[in-house]
C-alpha cells in the first residue's frame, strides 16, 4: 500500500474517501504533492469510484482547482467516477465563480456522495 | 515626532490601531511559498479589525493570487527581483498592492476559464477569482502592478 503525505484515503464499500491532510491548499510544493497523490489513485491502484471530502479544508486556491480539473479528466478517461462533498460556502463559492460546480458533481455530504455512485 | 523614521514595529502597528488602520510595505523573495512571509500578519490584522471570516476568506485567496501570480508568472521566480506588497487594513477597507520586476502582461488577454470550451482548462482562474472576491481591481498600464481594495460588506 502507498504512503500519503497529503491526503488520508479509507474505503467505503467500493468507493475510496479521500481526505485531505492539508487545512489550506496554497502551498504550491504541497499542491503538486497532492496532484501526484491523487493521480497514482487511479493510474497505479485503478480506482473507479473516488470521493474527495473537503470537510478538513478551509481554503484553497487556484493552483489547487487546477489539479482537481487534471483529476476529474484522469478519472472521466478511465471510466472510473469523482465525486465531492463537505465543501464549505466559502469553497463552494470559488467552485461557482468559476462555474466548476458545473463540472464536478458535488454533494452535500459523505453519506449521501457514497449513495449516489 | 517623525513618522517616517522607522520606529519600531510594534510602536508602529499599536499608533496604527489607535487611529484603526494597519499598513506594511514589504518586499518578498520571488520564491514559492514567500506570500507566507506576510499573509498571516494580514490575516491576524482583518481578525483584529472585526472583518467577517467570510470576507478574511475573500481577501486572502485575491492576495495570494495575486502574490503567487507576481512571483511566478511577473518575476518568473528570478531570485534577483522581488515583489513588493503594500497593504492598508482599517475595519471597511482593506486595499493591498502588489508589484512585481517581470515585463508585464495584458490582463484582457487572460482567457474566459468560464467559457464552456475552457471549464477545463488550467488557467485565467485566479484573475476572475481576484475580480468577484474584490471590490476593485486595478492592473497598471503594463501590468506588473496589482491594486485590489475590498469595502467590507455590509452585515
Amino acid at each position: 500500500m502507498s504512503t500519503h503525505r497529503r491526503i488520508n484515503v479509507a474505503k467505503i464499500g467500493d468507493v475510496t474517501v479521500v481526505k485531505f491532510l492539508d487545512k489550506k491548499i496554497l502551498d504550491e510544493a504541497n499542491i503538486q504533492e497532492l496532484g501526484l497523490e491523487l493521480f497514482s489513485l487511479i493510474e497505479h491502484d485503478n480506482r473507479k469510484s473516488i470521493l474527495l471530502n473537503f470537510s478538513d479544508v478551509e481554503f484553497l486556491s487556484s493552483a489547487a482547482l487546477g489539479k482537481l480539473i487534471t483529476l476529474d479528466r484522469k478519472v472521466k478517461a478511465s471510466k472510473g467516477r469523482l465525486k465531492m462533498s463537505n465543501i464549505r460556502p466559502e469553497i463552494f463559492e470559488v467552485f461557482q465563480i468559476t462555474k466548476l460546480n458545473k463540472v464536478f458533481d458535488i454533494r452535500n455530504d459523505e453519506s449521501e456522495a457514497v449513495a449516489a455512485f | 515626532m517623525d513618522h517616517h523614521s522607522p520606529l519600531n514595529d510594534a510602536a508602529k502597528k499599536s499608533a496604527g490601531n489607535e487611529l484603526g488602520s494597519w499598513q506594511r510595505e514589504i518586499d518578498l523573495p520571488s520564491e514559492r511559498g514567500a506570500s507566507r512571509i506576510v499573509m498571516d500578519d494580514l490575516l491576524e490584522q482583518l481578525g483584529i479589525h472585526g472583518w467577517s471570516p467570510s470576507d478574511i476568506f475573500s481577501i486572502h485567496l485575491a492576495a495570494e493570487e495575486a502574490i503567487v501570480n507576481a512571483i511566478i508568472h511577473g518575476n518568473k521566480l528570478d531570485p534577483s527581483k522581488k515583489v513588493h506588497v503594500s497593504c492598508l487594513i482599517s475595519v471597511d477597507l482593506a486595499r493591498i498592492e502588489v508589484t512585481d520586476e517581470g515585463s508585464g502582461f495584458d490582463p484582457g488577454s487572460v482567457p474566459d476559464c468560464t467559457l464552456a470550451d475552457r471549464l477545463e482548462m488550467p488557467g485565467g482562474r485566479g484573475v476572475m477569482l481576484m475580480r468577484t472576491f474584490m471590490t476593485r481591481l486595478e492592473y497598471s498600464d503594463r501590468g506588473n502592478r496589482v491594486l485590489m481594495e475590498k469595502q467590507r460588506t455590509s452585515e
